[in-house]
């Protein structure tokens, strides 16, 4: 089974902090890292690999940097990686970037399932994944919890609001891995090793078969406008006291007060 | 848009740190972007020389755009009935609406959802584009996106604002795709640009700690996702009346290509946060499992739903469905009340837009009290069975 993964380095949200005299976003001492639903998506592949067979390659689009990304991928198992990286793909909405990963797809030619992660932390937009599976004319799966290949049908458990839908198709498949799909692994010491030695392959848009108007910010549909800082929620009243009974008998009657209840 | 450095450039690196995409470097003395910019302009302001440039770039691909005309809101049905979302949204496509002097089209697609033509109507809809067959009986990508593009291409509205629901976002990127166009997901703010007379779409980005402002320039229909419970549902006039437009449906069974097989329950009650008015959630401070039913008592005794911290997830209480934050749902309901959470970075960014946020915690230093409206420090396995005795006074009074 032939199956590839898609993955996006990011910075560390959770770590970003607003610097409270400008506004502004304090990016400095933020670190990179694999967007964590991808790395559900590695860890769904290299256990397929491990019931069925076959190869696992991990795709990148981004900035040379992205290579310690990809490199940690391979630590965890990943077979092959190759990072998408050109100046002419900067810049690129989900719409650019969907494009340009489709074309590295298919320049690597023959694949049973694509996984990615069901959203990056950095942009959230969750639209990468689908608009791939557009590019390419095959079936989408999203939210994904449970994976079952039985020859050449997929059964999966999909996340929706209120429970899960098991649906099934025939490959070739994209999926979007959940948090709840598995728990990824950590790289082995003979993982760390092999990554460290490994070569990744560069695909630049002159090996890829696009149309440059469709690439990087040209290719964009959509445009920044505007970024801005929200107003940050302030602490409100905090009730201390001696016992359990007085404290929500204040709180009650605050909740009142303010006519919430 | 792109952003070019100028030769008034003194390399003094002021905007290196502004930049929220860490898309700036100062090499040989001078700053360029690097392929990480997206020409957002935050930088252009800060430089103290105006050496830094936003400019238009000439575009090849383009499309007659006064072709494009009306606001569509797409209707989905889910269980049997609207979600609410597409009320909400009614309401604002027809602000939007009103601002272009256009019209307000809902679209509706499904097995026997006739009925609900009335209810588009009733929240503002002045049309109704109806897709109906048995092939709609469930979601499925393949159907949906199909009737959708076909209805679009026929009738070209110049917005869509689809709920960013699993459906609706699994959707959306297919449709604009497939239509070469932009779509901007899980939008909190709707707006027509002054300036351009465009829809300004912001949503929250880099996990909720900036906000960002998006226009789809040149293509068309501009699209979005729009976050359930973030705008209130007009209040129904069922007087108004419309026309409806039945369109043949244009899927056969073979384009169809997944098949629902199953529907696993998982949830205690509904777990439907991302359209809860009430939410209480429970976290580690709990201490076991079996107090998890504390949490279901006084979300019963509210009439709230029951939400969870990745912890007790984590730890096999409750299934994942419930969960609150980064990596699972993102909610906004009137009233928060969360029990025994710290409130990690992860965790807030799931819940801080709820109105209204109460936290029990035994620790007064725990995160979650420097963004809650009403802390309440104390053993949470003490407070809520107390907490839960008032609101069920309330309800009983009423």
């Amino acid at each position: 089974m032939d199956i590839i993964v898609c993955i996006k380095q990011v910075p560390d949200t959770t770590e970003v902090k607003i610097d409270p005299k400008t506004n502004t976003l304090i990016r400095q001492g933020v670190p990179s890292i694999v967007n964590p639903f991808d790395k559900n998506a590695v860890e769904a592949a290299l256990r397929l690999k491990e019931q069925h067979g076959g190869k696992v390659t991990v795709l990148s689009m981004g900035p040379p940097q992205a290579n310690d990304a990809l490199k940690e991928c391979l630590a965890m198992g990943a077979d092959e990686a190759i990072l998408i990286s050109d100046r002419a793909f900067g810049g690129a909405d989900t719409l650019a970037t969907s494009y340009t990963l489709a074309a590295a797809i298919r320049k690597l030619g023959h694949y049973d399932i694509i996984i990615c992660g069901k959203q990056a932390i950095d942009g959230d937009t969750a639209q990468v994944g689908p608009e791939i599976a557009e590019h390419l004319g095959i079936v989408q799966l999203t939210y994904i919890a449970k994976i079952e290949v039985n020859g050449k049908t997929v059964r999966v458990n999909r996340e929706h609001e209120t429970a899960y839908e098991v649906i099934e198709a025939k490959l070739p498949v994209l999926i979007s891995a959940v948090k709840s799909l598995n728990v990824p692994r950590y790289p082995t010491v003979k993982g760390i090793l092999r990554a460290v030695r490994a070569k990744i392959g560069v695909y630049t848009a002159k090996d890829l078969d696009v149309e440059p108007d469709c690439l990087g910010l040209k290719g964009s549909a959509t445009q920044v406008r505007e970024i801005f800082t929200p107003p940050q929620r302030t602490q409100g009243i905090l009730i201390r006291k001696d016992s359990a009974g007085g404290a929500v008998e204040e709180l009650m009657q605050k909740l009142t007060d303010a006519k919430i209840v | 848009m792109a952003i070019k450095f100028t030769d008034a450039c003194v390399g003094c690196g002021a905007c290196e740190p502004k930049c929220p995409f860490g898309a700036i470097e100062i090499k040989d003395g001078k700053a360029q972007n690097t392929a990480a910019c997206t020409a957002c302009g935050a930088c252009v302001d800060i430089c103290p020389v105006g050496a830094i440039e936003r400019i238009e770039e000439k575009r090849t691909i383009t499309i007659n755009k006064d072709d494009y005309k009306g606001v569509w809101v797409y209707m989905e049905i889910a269980d049997g009935k609207p979600r609410n979302v597409g009320f909400e949204l009614l309401g604002q496509g027809r602000s939007l609406a009103d601002t272009l002097k256009q019209e307000l089209a809902a679209v509706i697609i499904g097995d026997g959802v006739s009925k609900f033509a009335k209810d588009a109507f009733a929240y503002g809809a002045d049309k109704v584009y109806l897709v109906e067959g048995a092939e709609y009986k469930n979601y499925n990508t393949d159907g949906y996106t199909k009737a959708c593009v076909e209805l679009i291409e026929n009738y070209k509205p110049s917005v869509m604002l689809i709920g960013a629901t699993n459906d609706g976002r699994d959707m959306g990127p297919r449709i604009s795709c497939r239509l070469h166009t932009g779509l901007t997901a899980d939008c909190t703010g709707l707006a027509i640009d002054k300036e351009t007379g465009f829809v300004a779409w912001t949503r929250p980005t880099f996990g909720g700690n900036i906000m960002a402002t998006i226009l789809c320039p040149d293509q068309r229909p501009q699209m979005g996702t729009v976050r359930p419970n973030v705008f209130k549902k007009p209040v129904p006039d069922y007087s108004r009346t419309g026309e409806i437009v039945k369109e043949a449906s244009p899927v056969k069974p073979d384009d169809i290509r997944t098949k629902l097989v199953n529907i696993i329950e998982a949830c205690i009650g509904s777990c439907n946060l991302e359209e809860a008015d009430i939410i209480v959630s429970g976290g580690r401070g709990l201490g076991k499992p079996e107090n998890l039913k504390l949490v279901e008592n006084l979300a019963e005794a509210m009439g709230g739903m029951i939400g969870a911290s990745r912890a007790i997830v984590d730890a096999g209480w409750i299934d994942a469905l419930h969960q609150v934050g980064q990596t699972g749902k993102t909610v906004a309901p009137k009233i928060y009340v969360a029990c025994g959470i710290s409130g990690a970075i992860q965790h807030l960014a799931g819940m801080s837009s709820s109105d209204v946020i109460i936290a029990v915690n035994k620790d007064p230093e725990a995160p979650i009290f420097k963004i809650a409206d009403y802390g309440v420090v104390g053993d949470v396995n003490e407070v809520l069975p107390l907490m839960t005795e008032e609101f069920k006074k309330i309800r009983a009074a009423k």
